[in-house]
């Protein structure tokens, strides 16, 4: 909207080229890792043994990915944990999150503020690590299941107050009101109204969302045990800090020829790839709620 | 519709607050949190003569003032360089590719950390090589790390603060900086005289809101880089690695829960000072 004023602003030509320049090398610096890692898991095992890491593989080879995928069932079964309780958790976290947020914004709900402050403390104060682990394992028996999985990074707190926010700022007055004339009850009136008209908001939490439940290796870490409940995060957590594959990749890897180095690329590139190339589509919406977030009240 | 979210809170974080208990027992498996035997004080007695205490509080401070001060500065400045950027494409690219690092998980990152720090394969090695320059051991040195986690949590974060003070940017009128422009003034004085001074709310506001966060360590960072990393423990280990490692590692229930406690404690006196703060400074960003 600024561009054409500032265009007569930008009167100094090397600003600008100062400002290009930083802009790209801060872009290079955030990208060239990436560059890295795929180079690498498509380098031959001995050509990154005998040169070490490249910016372009040295030696084309997809030996790596086909080693992964000549015993599929481990990766595939990440895949399946992923996206199951990625998918199942940010449903059900949207829908109970915009709930929560739609009862505290509604002024006539006269402990709305106490309400908020309920879920507010639980990020000022905890019982710790220790007792939450306890109990979670061992009094609820939550231990191994999809669950325990899906339960505890289910919330956020800051998200639920972003949405009330984005309720009380953008859901009119009046056309509650009027529902409730129409004799709409809240859950009509939630179903309706506030969930289509917080569409973006709901998106952009969605992505949060989405993140946090793709990325989140430290709940399978604590609470599971059982091989066939491992999240992709996981696995390659397991198999980069292993340092001979065997206890990660369960019964298939005992022979010696494995592509080691390689092998750990290749299998990061798998598990962060989603969410590489889903990025630029959902860009947009995360910048959104930054912003959301950003401004407050 | 409430009633949900208040059954998750009370059995997911209210329900594990009375196991504060923990910290004050000596438990033990079979006696659950009923009828292991009470030690009072002797787990923190244990806690802070065991010289871990000053030592993961002093970590876990200076690693987050660290932190939070290179990320405010660079956020801010790759906000400042950003804005000045006229060549839409541009923009959006170097603003997408900023913003990949947030988008991957710490175990990611650390695979990323692997092959260029690695001793023998890492591209940092390699180049050294070349120029005939000896090998730094980056895992078994602990001096590097002062430098290298920082530079890693400003890389993650970088893209995500930009958009958050380039939101503020443009949120600028843009009149001033054409007034500024007539009488005569260079692009660095619009810089230091009106987009800095405009931003200061801002910068404030995030800070403290930081500062509120300062004792809660970045586990996911610390853990997967450092890992059980012995060489490098005494530099890197923080507040929740302890407790982690205390739980997890060892079963040392009693250190695992006046750990917890502690930090719990410490959290909730930073917040509440951080947020009087933020009150006297702008009572409608306070948090409560």
């Amino acid at each position: 909207m600024t561009t054409t004023s500032n265009r007569k602003i930008n009167s100094t030509p090397w600003f600008a080229f100062t400002s290009y320049a930083i802009v790209l090398i801060i872009a290079l610096v955030c990208v060239l890792p990436f560059i890295v890692l795929i180079s690498g898991s498509l380098s031959t095992e001995s050509s990154v043994i005998k040169d070490g890491y490249w910016f372009w593989p040295r030696d084309f080879s997809l030996d790596a990915f086909k080693f992964i995928f000549r015993y599929p069932q481990d990766v595939l079964s990440a895949y399946k944990v992923s996206i199951i309780i990625t998918v199942i958790g940010t449903t059900l976290s949207l829908l109970i999150s915009s709930m929560s947020a739609f009862v505290i914004s509604r002024k006539e709900i006269r402990y709305r503020n106490v309400l908020a402050f309920f879920l507010f403390f639980t990020t000022l104060f905890s019982g710790g690590l220790a007792p939450y682990y306890i109990w979670i394992s061992r009094n609820l028996h939550l231990s191994d299941t999809y669950l325990v999985l899906i339960l505890v990074p289910m919330f956020n707190v800051m998200y639920i107050l972003i949405l009330r926010s984005f309720i009380q700022g953008s859901v009119p007055e009046p056309l509650i009101e009027s529902a409730k004339i129409d004799g709409a009850g809240y859950l009509r009136i939630y179903l309706q109204m506030i969930l289509p008209l917080s569409k973006p908001a709901l998106a952009s939490i969605g992505v949060f969302m989405v993140l946090a439940y793709w990325n989140d290796w430290w709940t399978a870490m604590m609470f599971t045990n059982n091989n066939n409940m491992v999240p992709l995060q996981y696995l390659l957590y397991k198999m980069l800090s292993s340092v001979n594959l065997s206890s990660a990749m369960a019964e298939h890897v005992a022979n010696l020829d494995t592509p080691k180095e390689t092998f750990k690329l290749a299998m990061t590139v798998i598990a962060t790839g989603p969410i590489i190339l889903a990025f630029p589509f959902v860009q947009k919406y995360f910048v959104s709620g930054i912003t959301i977030g950003a401004v407050k009240g | 519709m409430f009633v949900p979210i208040a059954i998750y809170y009370v059995i997911f974080s209210y329900i594990p607050m009375g196991g504060i208990v923990m910290a004050f027992q000596s438990y033990t498996l079979k006696g659950g949190l009923f009828s292991s035997p009470w030690v009072g004080f002797e787990n923190f007695d244990y806690f802070f003569s065991s010289g871990k205490a000053w030592l993961v509080t002093r970590n876990t401070v200076v690693y987050n003032v660290i932190f939070l001060t290179a990320y405010t500065c660079f956020s801010l400045g790759a906000a400042i360089f950003l804005s000045e950027i006229q060549k839409k494409w541009f923009k959006k690219l170097s603003q997408t590719l900023m913003f990949l690092p947030y988008f991957i998980s710490w175990v990611t990152v650390s695979a990323f950390v692997y092959n260029f720090l690695n001793y023998e394969y890492g591209i940092v090695n390699k180049m050294l090589e070349y120029f005939n320059i000896a090998a730094l051991d980056i895992y078994s040195e602990t001096s590097y790390w002062y430098i290298l986690l920082p530079f890693l949590y400003v890389w993650k974060w970088v893209g995500y603060g930009s958009v958050l003070y380039l939101a503020a940017i443009v949120g600028i009128d843009q009149e001033i900086y054409e007034a500024a422009t007539i009488d005569g003034a260079t692009r660095f004085q619009k810089i230091t005289k009106i987009t800095l001074p405009l931003l200061k709310p801002t910068m404030i506001i995030l800070i403290l809101l930081g500062l509120g966060r300062i004792m809660r360590g970045e586990f996911d960072m610390f853990y997967q880089l450092i890992g059980n990393n012995g060489r490098l423990m005494d530099a890197t280990d923080i507040i929740d690695t302890l407790a982690f490692r205390s739980l997890i590692g060892t079963a040392d229930f009693g250190m695992a829960s006046s750990v917890g406690v502690y930090q719990s404690v410490l959290t909730l006196i930073i917040i509440l000072t951080a947020n009087w703060l933020v009150r006297r400074y702008d009572k409608d960003q306070a948090l409560f």
